[in-house]
C-alpha cells in the first residue's frame, strides 16, 4: 500500500558488545537497518534496547564491534558526529525543558542549523536574524505536521503526556534527521494517543523519508507498523525478521511472552 | 468609509461575483482574507482574490463545470473554500456547503439529492469520507482538494489538487480573459447561488434555494442596520453550511468589503479570535458561555486584590452599564464616573482577553441566550445583540436596533422584511430575503410558502407594546389551556432553565387547567451549593429530593411565576406545581434527542403516573424507572417523589 521504496543498508553493526564494570548490557549484537525502513527494537525489560540506542547515536561506546553508517566504518559513534550526520532521538523519559513553551522547545531542535555565533544573535541583525526566520519556518512546519498549532505558545510543563510525547517528536523532526531513533514514543499513551502517534511516526517515514528506529513495548503497535523487528533478551540477540517471522520465532515466544516450549 | 451601495455600479452589483470583482477594482489593494498559517497570518487583497477564484473558476470550467452545476464544498474555514463559492457562481454554479463534521454516510443524501459532480474538499479526511461513499454517489466525477497533506499515494484520476487546478485555470483566465467577464455577464440576481442544506430534524434534509438577490438583500439590510464598513474584521469560524456563517462570512463580506479571517484550526480560535480582535462578531449562546465560565474561573484562582476589584466593579457595570451601553440619561454622574474606572481597571483588560477589544455589533442567535450571561457582556461594554431568521429566510428576519435591547426579544424587523403574526400565534415572513423554493420538493415549498408569499416560520410569537418580536416556542409545541390562554412550553422552560441550579425543565399544560413542570437540577452547581451548606448526598437521587432542594427550586420558580405575571400573553401559564425527578433525563433513555432537545411525547407518556400525581393533588408519588447506563447494562432507580405547590401572582397590566 505504501509507494516509499526501502533501499540499501545504511546503518550495520557488527558484533556489538558493550560492559558496563562486570554486567554485559549488549552480547556480541548484529544487525543492520536499511534506508526508509521503520525498525523496532522489541525485547522485555533489561534486555538492553536503550542501550542500543545509545550505541548507534555515540552515547555509550562499546567495548568490541564494528559500526558501519553510510559505508565508513568506525569503532564507535561520537555523539555530535551523530547528531550532525542526521541522528536525532526521543526519549523514554521526555527530555523537554518544562519552563519552555513548544515553540522555544522545537527551536532548540534547530541548534545544529545555527551558523551565526552568539554575539550576532545577542544583537539579533543581519544573518542572525534572517537564520532565526529560516528556522522558525521549519518549525512551524514541524507544528503544522503534528497538528500542535493549539499550544505553540504554552509552556511545555503544563501539557498532559501524550502532548509532551508529541512535542519530543517535534524537537527530534526539527533537527529534519535522516534517521529517528524512538525509545517507547508511546509508552504509558491511551488507545487513542497511541493511534495518533502511530500515524504520525509512518507519515514522517512516508513523507520525509526518514529512517525509523524504535523501541516498544506495545506488541500491536510494533507488527503493525515496524517493517522488521529484532529481538533481545539479557543482552543477545534471539531473533530478527519480519513482524510475522518474528512473532512465529519459539524462542521469542518463549523470551518475550514467557510461555514454555 | 464609502460603503459599496453608493457606488456609481449600484444597478449592476446584483451577483456575488460582480460584488467580488467590484471590490477587486475600488479596493484591490484592501485585505479581504486572511488565514493564519504556519503561525503567521497570511493577508490576500481583494485583487488577488478575484484572481485565485477567476483562475479557480476557469479551472473548474475547464474540467467541464457547467452553468447550473451544484458545486460540493466540504471543510472547515478555509480561504480557497469561500472562494470556491464565489468561483462556482461565476460560472453560473450553486454552492452547496455541507458539514464538515457529518460522517461519508450522512453526506450521501445531499450529494444523490443535488446530483454532486463536483467537489471541493479541504484534506484527505473529507476525501476518504467522499471515497467511503462514493459507489453510491454515481454522479460524482471530480473530487478537488485543498491541503495535499498525506495526498501522495491517492492514485485515483478523478481526484486533484487545487493548486494543479487553479495553476491550470491561471493560464486559462491569461489566454482568455474575456471568458470569465461573459460568464459573469450572464449571470442574473434571480439565478440560485447557494443551496444549503436543512438540519433534517424532522425528516430528510431539505435543500434550501437561495439566490443572489435574497442573500444580496438580506446582508445588505444587515449592513445598512448596523452600519458596517470596508473596515470590519470578523472571524470565519462557524461551520460553512450553517446560513449564519455564509450570511456573515460571505454574504456580508461581499456586500460591505470587508475582512474575513480564518483561525489557524478549531482548537486555536480562542487564540485568533484575540489576535484578530474582530470588530463584528457572531457566536452561538455556548460560546459566551464558556468565554464567561474560562474568565470566571480564572478570576476565582486569582489574588485577593484582584478578585475584590474585580467584584466591585463587576457590580458597578451590573448597576449601571447596559444602561449607559444603551445611551439612557437615567445613570447617575457618579455611577459614569466609577464605571468610567472601572472600564481602566477591569472591562477594558477584560474585553481584551476576550479578544473583543474592538467589538462594535456582536450577535447571537441559534438558542435562547440566558439574561444573566447577555447581560454581563452589554454591562462590559460589548455590544451584544440577538437576531432571528432561520435558513430559509437568509437568517435576517428580526434585528435588535443598538440602544433598544431587550434580552428575551429577537428585535425588530429587518428593513425591508415584513413579519406578521397568523392567527394560530405562527411567525410569518415575506420579503426579499426569502428562499426561491426546496430543491426538488415543491410540496414542501407549497406546504410552507402561501400563495401571497408569507413564509410560515413553524415558530410561535407575538409582537410586544414596543413592536419587538418575541419568539416563545416552536408553533407545533404550543398548545392552549383548559380556559383557552395560550400555552408554550419551551417560553417557560428556558426561563427555568436559565437558573444555573435548573439543568433540564419539562412543562405540562395543554387542555389542562393549570401548568405544571418537571424538574432536572443541575448536578454540578446544586452539588456545589449544597456542599457549601453542609448538606450530605448520596447521589443524585437523594440529593434531588433533599427538602432543601426543593426550596431553592422552589424559590427559583417563583421568580419564574413573577416574571411570567408581567406579560398578558403567559400571565395564565405560570407553573402551579412541580417535581424534581429522580434521574436526569438522558438521550440513551431516548428522554431527550441527541442535540439535547426533550422528547416532550415520550416523557410524557413515560412519566403519566407523575402527570396524573401533578394534577390529581397528591403530595408524593412513588416511581421506578429502567434506566439504561453507557455500557449498554441497565439498572432501576426508585424513588418516592415529593410534589410542591408554588405561590402564583395576578397579572400585572403594564401602565401605559
Amino acid at each position: 500500500m505504501s509507494a516509499r521504496k526501502i533501499g540499501e543498508v545504511i546503518l550495520d553493526l557488527q558484533n556489538i558488545s558493550l560492559r558496563f564494570g562486570g554486567v554485559k548490557a549488549l552480547t556480541d549484537i548484529s544487525f543492520n537497518v536499511r534506508e526508509h525502513e521503520v525498525r523496532a527494537i522489541i525485547g522485555p525489560n533489561g534486555a538492553g534496547k536503550s542501550s542500543m540506542l545509545n550505541v548507534i547515536n555515540g552515547v555509550y561506546h562499546p567495548q568490541e564491534g564494528t559500526i558501519i553508517f553510510r559505508g565508513e566504518k568506525r569503532h564507535e559513534m561520537e555523539a555530535n558526529a551523530a547528531a550532525k550526520a542526521g541522528f536525532a532521538r526521543t526519549f523514554q523519559n521526555i527530555a523537554l525543558f518544562k519552563g519552555m513553551s513548544v515553540l522555544d522547545n522545537l527551536m532548540t531542535g534547530r541548534n545544529l542549523k545555527l551558523k551565526t555565533n552568539f554575539l550576532q544573535q545577542a544583537i539579533w541583525w543581519g544573518p542572525a536574524r534572517r537564520e532565526e526566520l529560516e528556522n522558525r519556518q521549519k518549525v512551524e512546519e514541524v507544528i503544522d505536521f503534528l497538528e500542535i498549532e493549539h499550544i505553540r505558545k504554552t509552556p511545555v510543563g503544563r501539557l498532559p503526556y501524550g502532548l509532551q510525547k508529541r512535542v519530543e517528536l517535534g524537537r527530534a523532526l526539527a533537527a529534519e534527521p535522516q534517521i529517528l531513533l524512538l525509545d517507547e514514543p508511546m509508552a504509558g499513551m491511551n488507545v487513542e494517543e497511541k493511534q495518533d502517534m502511530c500515524r504520525f511516526i509512518l507519515d514522517v517515514n512516508d513523507q520525509f523519508g526518514t529512517t525509523i528506529v524504535l523501541i516498544e513495548h506495545d506488541m500491536g503497535v510494533v507488527m503493525d507498523i515496524s517493517d522488521r523487528v529484532v529481538v533481545l533478551d539479557y543482552g543477545k540477540k534471539i531473533g530478527d525478521g519480519t513482524p510475522d517471522e518474528v512473532k512465529n520465532n519459539p524462542e521469542v515466544i518463549s523470551a518475550y511472552l514467557g510461555t514454555q516450549h | 468609509m464609502v460603503a459599496t451601495q453608493s457606488g456609481p455600479n449600484v444597478g449592476s452589483l446584483d451577483t456575488f461575483p460582480r460584488l467580488l470583482l467590484n471590490h477587486a477594482r475600488v479596493r484591490g489593494d484592501q485585505p479581504a482574507t486572511r488565514e493564519k498559517d504556519q503561525g503567521i497570518w497570511q493577508t490576500w487583497t481583494w485583487a488577488e482574490v478575484a484572481h485565485e477564484v477567476r483562475a479557480m473558476a476557469c479551472g473548474l470550467a475547464e474540467l467541464g463545470f457547467k452553468r447550473g452545476d451544484n458545486l460540493a464544498i466540504i471543510g472547515d474555514n478555509r480561504p480557497r473554500l469561500y472562494w470556491a463559492m464565489c468561483a462556482a457562481q461565476m460560472l453560473g454554479g450553486v454552492a452547496v456547503p455541507l458539514y464538515q463534521d457529518a460522517v461519508g454516510a450522512e453526506m450521501v443524501f445531499v450529494l444523490q439529492d443535488a446530483e454532486i459532480h463536483f467537489a471541493i474538499v479541504e484534506d484527505q479526511e473529507q476525501i476518504d469520507k467522499l471515497l467511503e461513499v462514493k459507489d453510491q454517489c454515481p454522479h460524482l466525477q471530480h473530487i478537488l482538494y485543498d491541503d495535499p497533506r498525506g495526498m501522495r499515494h491517492y492514485t485515483q484520476t478523478f481526484i486533484q489538487g487545487l493548486d494543479e487546478v487553479l495553476a491550470m485555470g491561471a493560464i486559462h483566465d491569461k489566454n482568455q480573459p474575456d471568458f470569465i467577464s461573459d460568464e459573469v455577464a450572464k449571470g442574473r440576481s434571480d439565478d440560485v447561488g447557494v443551496m444549503l442544506y436543512t438540519s433534517g430534524t424532522t425528516g430528510k434534509p431539505k435543500g434550501v434555494c437561495q439566490t443572489h438577490a435574497n442573500f444580496i438583500a438580506a446582508a445588505r439590510s444587515g449592513v445598512d442596520f448596523d452600519h458596517l464598513t470596508a473596515a470590519e474584521d470578523v472571524l470565519s469560524y462557524l461551520p460553512m453550511a450553517w446560513v449564519g456563517d455564509h450570511l456573515f462570512s460571505y454574504c456580508q463580506a461581499l456586500v460591505s468589503g470587508f475582512t474575513i479571517n480564518c483561525p489557524e484550526s478549531g482548537d486555536t480560535v480562542m487564540t485568533d479570535l484575540r489576535e484578530i480582535g474582530p470588530t463584528y462578531y457572531f457566536a452561538p449562546p455556548r460560546v459566551f458561555e464558556n468565554l464567561l465560565t474560562t474568565v470566571m474561573i480564572r478570576m476565582e484562582d486569582a489574588s485577593a486584590i484582584k478578585r475584590k476589584l474585580f467584584q466591585h466593579f463587576m457590580t458597578v457595570a451590573k448597576r449601571c452599564g447596559a444602561d449607559i451601553l444603551d445611551g439612557k440619561s437615567t445613570v447617575s454622574a457618579s455611577d459614569r464616573l466609577m464605571y468610567a474606572l472601572g472600564n481602566v481597571l477591569v472591562y477594558g483588560p477584560l474585553r481584551n482577553v476576550l479578544g473583543m477589544s474592538r467589538i462594535r455589533v456582536a450577535y447571537t442567535a441559534g438558542a435562547a441566550i440566558g439574561p444573566d450571561l447577555f447581560r454581563f457582556y452589554r454591562s462590559i461594554g460589548v455590544n451584544l445583540k440577538q437576531l432571528y431568521g432561520s435558513t430559509e429566510t437568509c437568517a435576517a428576519v428580526c434585528l435588535q436596533p443598538d440602544r433598544q435591547i431587550k434580552f428575551d426579544s429577537v428585535g425588530k424587523p429587518a428593513p425591508g422584511v415584513e413579519v406578521r403574526i397568523a392567527p394560530s400565534g405562527e411567525v410569518q415572513v415575506r420579503g426579499q430575503i426569502l428562499f426561491k423554493e426546496y430543491y426538488k420538493r415543491p410540496d414542501a415549498t407549497a406546504e410552507t410558502m402561501d400563495p401571497e408569499g408569507w413564509f410560515h416560520t413553524g415558530d410561535a410569537g407575538f409582537f410586544d407594546d414596543d413592536g419587538h418580536l418575541k419568539i416563545i416556542d416552536r408553533a407545533k409545541d404550543v398548545g392552549k389551556l383548559a380556559n383557552g390562554a395560550m400555552f408554550a412550553p419551551n417560553y417557560i422552560e428556558n426561563k427555568l432553565k436559565f437558573f444555573q441550579h435548573i439543568k433540564e425543565a419539562v412543562c405540562f399544560g395543554h387542555d389542562r387547567g393549570m401548568v405544571t413542570a418537571f424538574i432536572n437540577i443541575d448536578m454540578g452547581a446544586v452539588g456545589n451549593w449544597a456542599e457549601r451548606r453542609g448538606i450530605a448526598y448520596a447521589g443524585y437521587t437523594d440529593l434531588a429530593q433533599k427538602p432543601e432542594v426543593y426550596e431553592l427550586i422552589r424559590e427559583c420558580v417563583e421568580q419564574v411565576n413573577a416574571e411570567l405575571s408581567h406579560d398578558a400573553m403567559v400571565a395564565d401559564t405560570q407553573v402551579h406545581r412541580f417535581l424534581i425527578l429522580h434521574k436526569e433525563l438522558d438521550p440513551d433513555d431516548d428522554e431527550l434527542t441527541r442535540t439535547r432537545k426533550v422528547r416532550r411525547g415520550f416523557v410524557a407518556e413515560k412519566y403519566a403516573v407523575l402527570i396524573d400525581a401533578l394534577y390529581g393533588g397528591k403530595q408524593s408519588q412513588f416511581i421506578e424507572t429502567l434506566v439504561r447506563f453507557e455500557d449498554g447494562r441497565t439498572g432501576k432507580v426508585a424513588a418516592d417523589l415529593a410534589i410542591r405547590d408554588v405561590k402564583s401572582f395576578p397579572a400585572v397590566r403594564k401602565a401605559a
